[in-house]
């Protein structure tokens, strides 16, 4: 499959690619790990006119941390992530949501940024965010701004970026010492997207759950916070009862299309079941 | 589009092309360098019978445009044996262990393991069965494929054993 033609650019700074991009308006696409792109292109169903490499842009590249906050390049593979002792001690659902996106070879090249802001309600690593509570620092022609990850996502494929933006970098309010955390998905097969997803990062206290956040991936046409299933944990000391009862509240908000994963009530069933086995382990790893 | 002027490693030698933007790595490889030991099997960044080794990591030349790799040192199928044609260890062990029945997904596969072994050069059979994740093989149900895999990380271990 060969895509239809474009240009290609490869800027060394992020200057250079803004400015591309408000050159070439609509017609120009960024690309990152390429793995959601390239595949589209071939099929045509993306047909850029530019195509703008960020792959030689340092600046977007990297995790490190300020007083409160990890940053992490948006440039940043989903193997990097995969390999950080940083995150691996400070923000260890990063790591194990990483490790069940596609295979190893995507994972050399996929990259945060890209997970993200390419808007697929598939994407694992947006509903992840949504739970942290992170932010998304954008850049474009006009300078840079902030924006919720909980306010992002607008409908599949569509996102609060504007035409010109990039997504640089992600800060990530550090998690609590001793947080619970999991991302639990069911499958079909290795590289397939998610029948359903959940999300769960809590901490607990004397037993008792101080906060709680789920998120769900894939049942709706963006993550989904499952606001008022975190607070049926909030409280509680997370035993089967509260457990049940959150499952039950992240259902109701599920609202998945029927697709080669299944139908909806199955998905539904699935997205319950998700939310279950993540407050469990999230639960056991709290401390 | 005008071609553009490309310069990679392939195989440890120098290689200037001239290609499309929109062309892909594995055309590239295949057409214009005549390796076709990677193959294009689902060519939608699936199957991993196109895999090579990109800078230090396993990737799938149809998902990655030729452009994208000026500057790249890349490692096919073809690179792995001895300048004098000796088989690399994974290749004798896939053959010793019956690794294979049709072939077409063999290279992709000794790429890829080629690459998992230089990161972890005692992997499990679950680390093994993970890290080939991303490569699809229709014949074999991948039993002799991660017993040749095993083998040859014995291999090199003794190897490197007896070297120190």
């Amino acid at each position: 499959m060969i895509p239809a033609p474009f240009a290609y650019h490869r800027p060394r700074s992020l200057q250079d690619a803004i400015g591309l991009l408000a050159e070439h308006g609509e017609n120009v696409r960024v690309v990152a790990g390429g793995h959601s792109l390239i595949p589209m292109m071939k099929l045509r169903l993306a047909k850029p006119e530019h195509l703008v490499d960020l792959q030689d842009i340092t600046e977007l590249r990297g995790i490190g941390s300020e007083p409160g906050t990890l940053v992490i390049g948006a440039m940043t593979t989903q193997y990097e992530l995969i390999g950080s002792e940083l995150l691996a001690a400070k923000c260890p659902i990063l790591r194990e949501t990483s490790l069940q996106i596609a295979d190893p070879q995507v994972r050399y090249c996929g990259t945060l940024g890209g997970n993200l802001a390419n808007g697929d309600p598939g994407n694992d690593m947006p509903a992840v965010m949504v739970a942290l509570d992170v932010v998304y620092r954008v850049r474009g022609p006009s300078g840079e701004r902030d924006i919720p990850a909980r306010d992002f996502y607008k409908g599949i494929y569509s996102t609060a970026l504007a035409d010109g933006e990039i997504l640089t970098s992600l800060r990530i309010p550090l998690p609590a010492e001793g947080h619970g955390w999991a991302y639990e998905k069911q499958k079909r097969k290795v590289g397939d997207y998610a029948t359903a997803a959940a999300a769960v990062v809590l901490t607990m206290s004397g037993g008792a759950c101080t906060s709680a956040a789920i998120a769900l991936t894939n049942v709706a046409d963006t993550p989904l916070l499952a606001q008022h299933a975190s607070e049926a944990l909030v409280g509680t000391n997370v035993d089967e009862p509260a457990i049940a009862e959150a499952a039950r509240r992240a259902q109701q908000i599920a609202n998945p299309s029927a697709d080669g994963r299944g139908p909806v009530d199955f998905r539904i069933h699935v997205a319950g079941v998700m939310v279950r086995r993540a407050i469990v382990r999230a639960k056991q790893r709290a401390s | 589009m005008a071609k553009m002027q490309i310069t990679l490693k392939v195989n440890n030698r120098e290689v200037e092309a001239l290609a499309e933007p929109r062309m892909l790595l594995i055309h590239l490889l295949r057409e214009e360098l005549g390796l076709t030991g990677p193959h294009i099997g689902c060519d939608t960044s699936h199957c991993g019978a196109c895999t090579v080794d990109m800078n230090g990591k396993s990737i799938k030349s149809c998902t990655v445009f030729a452009a994208q790799t000026n500057g790249a040192e890349i490692i096919t199928v073809e690179g792995l044996a001895g300048p004098d044609g000796s088989l690399h260890v994974l290749q004798e062990m896939f053959r010793e262990h019956h690794g294979l029945q049709c072939g077409y997904c063999t290279p992709g596969m000794i790429t890829r393991a080629y690459r998992l072994l230089q990161e972890n050069p005692n992997p499990s059979e679950t680390e093994i069965r993970f890290g080939i994740s991303g490569n699809l093989c229709r014949c074999t149900g991948y039993q002799n494929i991660v017993k040749a895999i095993r083998a040859a990380a014995d291999t090199m271990n003794g190897a490197r054993e007896a070297a120190e």
